[in-house]
């Protein structure tokens, strides 16, 4: 029933030019939920299904999956575009990026290297924290 | 006199060349910078999860405590929660309040189910013996994933305020802009919900 009445919005494209006054379509919103629904049943099946033996390899398409998803999501579900706002929207957005990729990079890197250069540890110490 | 003459004709109202729109306010984009300073939050605790994520100290793994089938379910629910709501949005905007409340019942009990669920399994895994305070690995876990739950359940809260506030006023432009605002946040956290499934979990297992 209310997939009939909702087709009505399928051509509600016009409304959204104006500035900031983006809902979206039904078009929009369903597009965004298949694009989504397969990002999420793909890393999922990779790992549940064991598909791919180098763990590299799956942990790398599985994040990669996750990237394109977010993309998604934020093009379909939150509208972010170059427009909004004045374009504020995006700039925020891309300097909260900027510091996330800072945040998780360098904590990545510092600790992975504290890791590697740490003193050996004693063996009682080491066989009770494997890969400490 | 004069000043009679001048009381006869008042001033004309002023007029504002102003090239933005009527209803253009600094709220909505207020609002998007406090969800990128709550970005923030996660992308620290998202930091913690990816350098103590493997510090087992002897306890239980990741592979061992994740339940993934019912990961997938919560995944699920918030995923067409944010649809449904997008849906609500679509309503708001034909000015068809009973539909839109309609739509947002309906995403606000899904969320309400993932929060169900979330509890379930951190209850299940305390039970196991998997507690905050076994490991690094679990204490970043519960940090992380509890604080996107707590979200989740804030904005559920929110939702329920808020579906009173448009019984009993209907869709006025203030009810609007917290709608609006109500739904930046409600998709926001479905995107964080990517990254802690993606990474917290997926990745959790594979390495």
């Amino acid at each position: 029933m209310s997939q009939t009445t909702h087709s009505g919005s399928m051509h509600g494209g016009a409304h959204d030019a104006g500035m900031g006054e983006d809902h979206g379509s039904l078009r929009g919103y369903l597009t965004g939920f298949v694009l989504a629904a397969i990002l999420t049943v793909i890393p999922f099946w990779l790992v549940m299904g064991h598909v791919i033996a180098s763990k590299p390899l799956a942990i790398l398409l599985v994040l990669a999956l996750a990237a394109v998803q977010i993309v998604v999501h934020m093009i379909y579900f939150l509208h972010l575009n170059t427009k909004s706002e004045h374009g504020w929207n995006m700039l925020a957005f891309i300097f909260a990026l900027v510091l996330v990729v800072i945040v998780l990079g360098a904590s990545l890197w510092v600790m992975y290297n504290e890791n590697a250069n740490m003193m050996p540890m004693s063996p009682i110490y080491q066989q009770y924290h494997k890969g400490g | 006199m004069n000043t009679t003459v001048a009381d006869m004709h008042p001033p004309a109202p002023p007029v504002f060349y102003t090239r933005e729109e009527v209803h253009h306010n600094g709220t909505l984009l207020g609002f998007w910078i406090y969800l990128m300073s709550d970005l923030f939050i996660f992308a620290s605790l998202f930091a913690c999860n990816a350098v103590l994520g493997t510090n087992y100290a002897g306890g239980p793994t990741a592979s061992e405590v994740f339940d993934l089938p019912g990961l997938a379910i919560n995944t699920a629910l918030l995923l067409v929660s944010s649809v449904t709501f997008g849906f609500a949005m679509l309503e708001m905007a034909r000015q068809r309040k009973r539909a839109m409340l309609i739509w947002l019942a309906v995403s606000g009990l899904l969320a309400a189910a993932f929060v169900g669920l979330e509890i379930h399994e951190f209850a299940t895994m305390i039970a196991e013996g998997a507690t905050p305070e076994r490991s690094a690995f679990l204490s970043s876990f519960f940090t992380l994933v509890g604080t996107h739950g707590l979200h989740v359940t804030v904005g559920v809260i929110w939702l329920i305020v808020l579906m009173v506030q448009l019984g009993q006023f209907g869709l006025t432009e203030a009810n609007i802009r917290r709608l609006r605002c109500l739904s930046m946040f409600w998709h926001f956290l479905d995107l964080v919900w990517v990254g802690v499934f993606s990474y917290v979990y997926l990745v959790g297992v594979l390495r």
